[in-house]
């Protein structure tokens, strides 16, 4: 039970990258990325095939997986920025269905459906089975504070705020001198890193991977876990992420209540429920269970010694 | 009027949709200081000639002088930069930005904005910031908008948004603005309001204006001069009391008598 506890912890984790990932580019700029699995089975695949391949350590895997993702997210933003939002979006879902064709057919490389196998671990041979596991956790969540505070960060510089306003009506900061294409790209690219990123590590902790692990359900759990937790918030995606874990995860004990179910018609319920939840939250709560902090002006008298104070705003103020 | 510098300096602008030339070789000048009014029926062209002179659109021919440096191919962002900023025929206040935020966006070189300072250098963010927010509250006292600035935009009213867009302006620190309407849809009592600024800026700060206006009493307490365009031409040209008594204008609003 608790190594079971640890692994879906991991796995949470790894998906509150994800979702910080998309929080940036979809959550504060506004760009629609379907292909939140493509950046992450290519982070996934680059990093399997430097280590395994050329022999060389994680850390070269996990950077070859970095590079790897600004190249592709460059590409693929850089094409289709500059056409209007829906355009990055079917862009983004043929990349990512690209990618995972690539995987599937290429078997010199890839190995296809059978799978890849990596025996390149970042983890001390002394470890053993639960201290691996516990160490996993750990390079997870480290990654997982990395983004959080580097997207905290920049969400609440200036940086943040013109993002914002390219989300709201790019024209505006265009026609107010801000490069919008630029600000764009630097957004996609940060965001495809992470993704990429992400992949990597995930692939050096399950071992085996094949392109079924990314596929277009998982970015969809992404989504689920930014609109459930709040678009605009990072603390929102990383409660969006561990909710939506937890309760996929979580509906597997639902099994010995409904005898009647088989294996696939249970896991069929999951996404069910997990859809059933989504409804409910933007039904009643379409800002996500947090919202996006607004940032208040600092008070004119104690300018200099509170930077910048946050409440939330509850309920929809835009008209 | 003729020995002060050109602000504005467009020839032979055009801009077609489909085979219709909605700007049709338009010659525009604005000399620094002038506050010159742009008329003429719906139709006219004036907001696609604003949208090629802010290069929110791009011309099919013509040339574009900013401030005396050649604007023809740039991108809508370097316009600022040039000294040129506009308002918008209705109001794109971004709604979920504060008022102070929407102010603080149009801030010129804030280090906070460039991706590298935001991250790797806080203090020096923090300290452009705060001088930011020095300039952003300044312009919204000006724009009597001050004990609005930790609203959300969207909570302004509809004349409340168009002076938000003119503290923007005055924020970018920009020495054209051009209007689009800005009385449009306003209370009477803010219109006057945004006339007397406007006079005040143009007086007091050197600010060169360029106002599309269907209010004539805005027009002729404003205007130094008045261009009135008609099916994507421009038509007549002069004072407000010139261009009132001009057959073609009159011909153009009431159309031809028979």
């Amino acid at each position: 039970m608790e190594s079971y506890l640890i692994a879906i912890l991991t796995i949470a984790g790894i998906y509150a990258v994800l979702a910080l990932a998309l929080n940036l580019q979809f959550g504060m700029t506004g760009l629609i990325n379907f292909g939140v699995v493509g950046f992450y089975g290519l982070g996934a695949y680059t990093s399997a095939l430097v280590t395994e391949l050329l022999g060389l350590p994680f850390a070269a895997g996990l950077a070859a997986a970095i590079a790897v993702g600004a190249v592709a997210g460059a590409a693929a933003s850089g094409l289709s920025l500059r056409l209007s939002g829906d355009f990055l979006a079917i862009v983004t879902l043929g990349f990512a269905e690209t990618v995972r064709l690539v995987l599937n057919n290429e078997d010199w490389l890839t190995r296809g459906p059978r799978g890849f196998i990596i025996s390149t671990r970042p983890v001390p041979d002394t470890l053993g089975r639960d201290g691996a596991s516990l160490f996993y956790l750990g390079l997870v969540l480290v990654l997982a504070l990395v983004a959080f505070l580097v997207l905290e960060r920049l969400r609440r510089s200036p940086y943040g705020r013109t993002l914002r306003a390219i989300r709201e009506d790019d024209l505006v900061p265009a026609t107010l001198g801000k490069n919008v294409f630029a600000y764009r790209l630097q957004a996609f690219v940060i965001g495809s890193v992470l993704m990429a990123a992400a992949g990597s590590i995930y692939a050096h902790y399950v071992q085996t991977i094949t392109p079924d692990n990314f596929t277009t359900p998982i970015a969809i759990l992404i989504w689920m876990s930014l609109v459930v937790g709040g678009a605009g918030n990072n603390v929102g995606a990383v409660v969006g992420a561990l909710a939506v874990t937890a309760i996929y995860e979580g509906s597997r004990f639902l099994m010995p209540f409904i005898p009647w179910l088989n294996a696939e018609q249970m896991s069929a319920l999951r996404f069910i429920i997990i859809g059933i939840a989504l409804i409910a939250v933007i039904r009643f709560r379409p800002e996500g269970l947090l919202p996006e902090p607004v940032n208040l002006p600092p008070s004119r008298t104690a300018q200099s010694s509170t930077s910048q104070q946050q409440y939330q705003v509850t309920g929809g103020t835009a008209s | 009027m003729t020995a002060l510098p050109l602000r504005i300096e467009a020839s032979g602008l055009t801009k077609r949709f489909g085979g219709i030339a909605v700007v049709d070789a338009v010659s525009f000048q604005a000399h620094a200081g002038e506050i010159v009014g742009l008329i003429g029926p719906n139709g006219a062209g004036k907001t696609t000639l604003f949208n090629l002179l802010s290069r929110v659109l791009r011309s099919d021919a013509g040339t574009l002088l900013i401030n005396g440096i050649d604007a023809t191919r740039r991108a809508p962002h370097e316009l600022a930069t040039l000294g040129l900023v506009r308002t918008f025929q209705l109001a794109r206040e971004l709604d979920r930005l504060t008022v102070l935020e929407n102010v603080l966006l149009a801030a010129r070189d804030n280090r906070g904005e460039r991706l590298f300072d935001a991250l790797c250098r806080p203090a020096a963010t923090r300290k452009s910031e705060h001088a930011m927010i020095q300039q952003a509250r300044e312009a919204l006292s000006i724009v009597s908008l001050a004990p609005h600035e930790a609203k959300p935009a969207a909570a302004l009213s509809g004349g409340q948004k168009k002076l938000l867009e003119l503290a923007r302006c005055l924020m970018s620190g920009a020495d054209i603005i051009l209007l689009d309407e800005i009385a449009a849809g306003v209370a009477p009592h803010l219109v006057e309001e945004i006339v007397d600024l406007v006079a005040r800026l143009n007086r007091e700060h050197g600010k060169t204006f360029v106002v599309i206006e269907h209010n004539v009493g805005v027009i002729s307490r404003l205007c130094s001069r008045v261009v009135v365009m008609a099916q994507g031409s421009v038509i007549a040209e002069g004072s407000f009391e010139t261009i009132s008594r001009d057959a073609n204008v009159i011909a153009s609003y009431l159309g031809q008598a028979a």
